[in-house]
C-alpha cells in the first residue's frame, strides 16, 4: 500500500521529483487534453513496469536500458494507434507529445529505478500510483489554465461573462509560471506539515 | 535557399523547442545553473541533434516508407538516438579527451532528451526535405543552447538574491522560464508565415 501512496504525494513525480515536465506543461492548455494524456501514460507505465519487473532477471546488465526503451516505446505505439483509430481529435491535439511519452522520464526512471529491483506486485503498484499522481498534476495544471485562460472547464463555462479571458495562461509562458507557483504552493504546504 | 533560412530564424528563435514546445525541459532545469555545463551540453544536444535528424530521415524515408513499416518509427528512431549517443561517445573519447571531458558527461543524457526525439518527429509531420531536416535539427539544437546559456547566466546572478525560501530552486527557475518564453514572443513578428 505504501508504495501506491507515496506516488500521489510524498513522491509526487512532478512537485516532487520535477519528473515528465515536457507532456506537463506542453498538454495542459485544457482539462480533456490533462486528463488523456494522464491516462496514457498510466497505461504504458503499467503496462512497461510489468514487462520490466517480469523480464528484470533475463536481460543483461548493460543493455537494460536499451532494452526498456524498446519496451515502452512498444507500449507507446499501441497507444498512439489507438488514439488514432478511436479518438482522432484527441490524437490530433496531444499531437506528438503522445510519441514523447517515451522519453517522459517518470516510465524509464520507474522502470529502472523500482520495476527492475522489486517484486512484480509491488512494481505493479508503484506504477499505479505513481502515474495517477502524474495524472492529477496534469488535471489540476489544466484545470487552472482552462479555467483562467478561456473560463471554461471541460469546455462549460464557469467564469460570469465580465470574466475577461487571461490568454497568456494558455500560452507556453503561462504554463512555466502556473507550474512555478504551484510548486511553491506545495513547498510551503510541505513546510507547515513539518512544523507540525 | 530562402526557405532554409527561415526554417533556421523560426527554429532558433520564434518555436523555440524549450519555450514553445517544452522540449528538454529536464536538462533544461537540470544543467543550467552553471554557464560552462550549459554550453557543454548545448553542444552536445546540437551535435546529436544533427545527427539525428540526418541519419533519422535517410532511415524513415528510405527505409521505413519504402517497406510500409511506419509502425515502427517510434521504437527505430529511439534507437537510431540511443545507438548515435553511443557512437558518438566511443569516437570522441578515442579521438579527443579534451572534447571528452568537456562534453562526456552530458553525452548518456541526451538519449533520455525528449527535444531530440519530439524534433524528429517534427520532422516527419512537417514533411521535409533532406536538406531542411538537417537545418531544422541544427537549428533545433542551437536554439536550445541559446536559452540554455541565457538561462544560466540568470540564474548564477539569482544565487544571491533574497527571495522566500519556498521560491527557491524549481520555482524561480519555471518562472523565470515563463519570464523567457514572454521575451521570446517578441520574436514571432519577425517571420510572418
Amino acid at each position: 500500500m505504501k508504495d501506491f501512496l507515496k506516488g500521489l504525494w510524498k513522491e509526487h513525480p512532478v512537485f516532487r521529483q520535477l519528473l515528465g515536465m515536457c507532456p506537463l506543461l506542453a498538454v495542459t492548455t485544457s482539462v480533456i487534453n490533462g486528463i488523456s494524456m494522464g491516462l496514457a501514460v498510466v497505461f504504458v507505465l503499467f503496462f512497461s513496469s510489468l514487462v520490466v519487473a517480469l523480464i528484470k532477471k533475463i536481460v543483461p546488465h548493460q543493455v537494460r536500458i536499451a532494452v526498456y526503451t524498446v519496451i515502452i516505446a512498444t507500449f507507446v505505439t499501441i497507444v498512439d494507434i489507438f488514439l488514432k483509430a478511436q479518438l482522432p481529435d484527441i490524437s490530433r491535439s496531444l499531437g506528438p507529445y503522445i510519441p514523447l511519452i517515451i522519453v517522459n522520464c517518470i516510465i524509464l526512471g520507474r522502470c529502472e529505478a523500482f520495476a527492475s529491483k522489486h517484486t512484480l506486485k509491488r512494481s505493479l503498484l508503484d506504477a499505479l500510483g505513481m502515474g495517477l499522481g502524474f495524472s492529477w498534476g496534469l488535471l489540476l495544471l489544466g484545470a487552472i489554465r482552462e479555467l483562467f485562460g478561456t473560463g471554461t472547464i471541460l469546455g462549460v463555462t464557469i467564469m460570469p461573462k465580465i470574466y475577461n479571458p487571461l490568454i497568456i495562461m494558455i500560452l507556453p509562458a503561462g504554463a512555466f509560471l502556473v507550474l512555478g507557483f504551484l510548486i511553491a504552493i506545495m513547498n510551503k504546504i510541505e513546510q507547515s506539515q513539518e512544523k507540525k | 535557399m530562402k526557405d532554409l533560412v527561415l526554417i533556421f530564424i523560426s527554429t532558433l528563435l520564434i518555436n523555440n523547442l524549450v519555450l514553445s514546445y517544452f522540449l528538454g525541459i529536464c536538462p533544461f532545469l537540470g544543467v543550467s545553473g552553471k554557464i560552462e555545463s550549459a554550453f557543454g551540453m548545448g553542444m552536445a544536444v546540437t551535435f546529436v541533434m544533427t545527427l539525428a535528424t540526418s541519419i533519422g530521415w535517410l532511415i524513415y524515408n528510405l527505409i521505413l516508407v519504402r517497406f510500409d513499416l511506419l509502425f515502427l518509427e517510434y521504437v527505430v528512431f529511439i534507437l537510431v538516438i540511443a545507438a548515435l549517443v553511443q557512437i558518438v561517445e566511443m569516437f570522441i573519447r578515442k579521438y579527443s579527451s579534451a572534447l571528452y571531458q568537456s562534453l562526456g558527461i552530458y553525452l548518456p543524457l541526451i538519449t533520455t532528451n525528449c527535444a531530440i526525439l519530439g524534433v524528429a518527429l517534427f520532422m516527419v509531420t512537417r514533411n521535409y526535405k533532406f536538406l531542411e531536416a538537417v537545418v531544422f535539427g541544427f537549428s533545433g539544437g542551437l536554439g536550445f543552447s541559446l536559452v540554455l546559456l541565457i538561462m544560466a547566466g540568470i540564474r548564477q546572478d539569482l544565487e544571491f538574491a533574497d527571495i522566500p525560501r519556498v521560491f527557491k530552486g524549481a520555482p524561480l527557475t519555471l518562472i523565470t522560464a515563463g519570464l523567457l518564453a514572454l521575451i521570446f514572443m517578441g520574436f514571432s513578428g519577425l517571420v510572418s508565415s
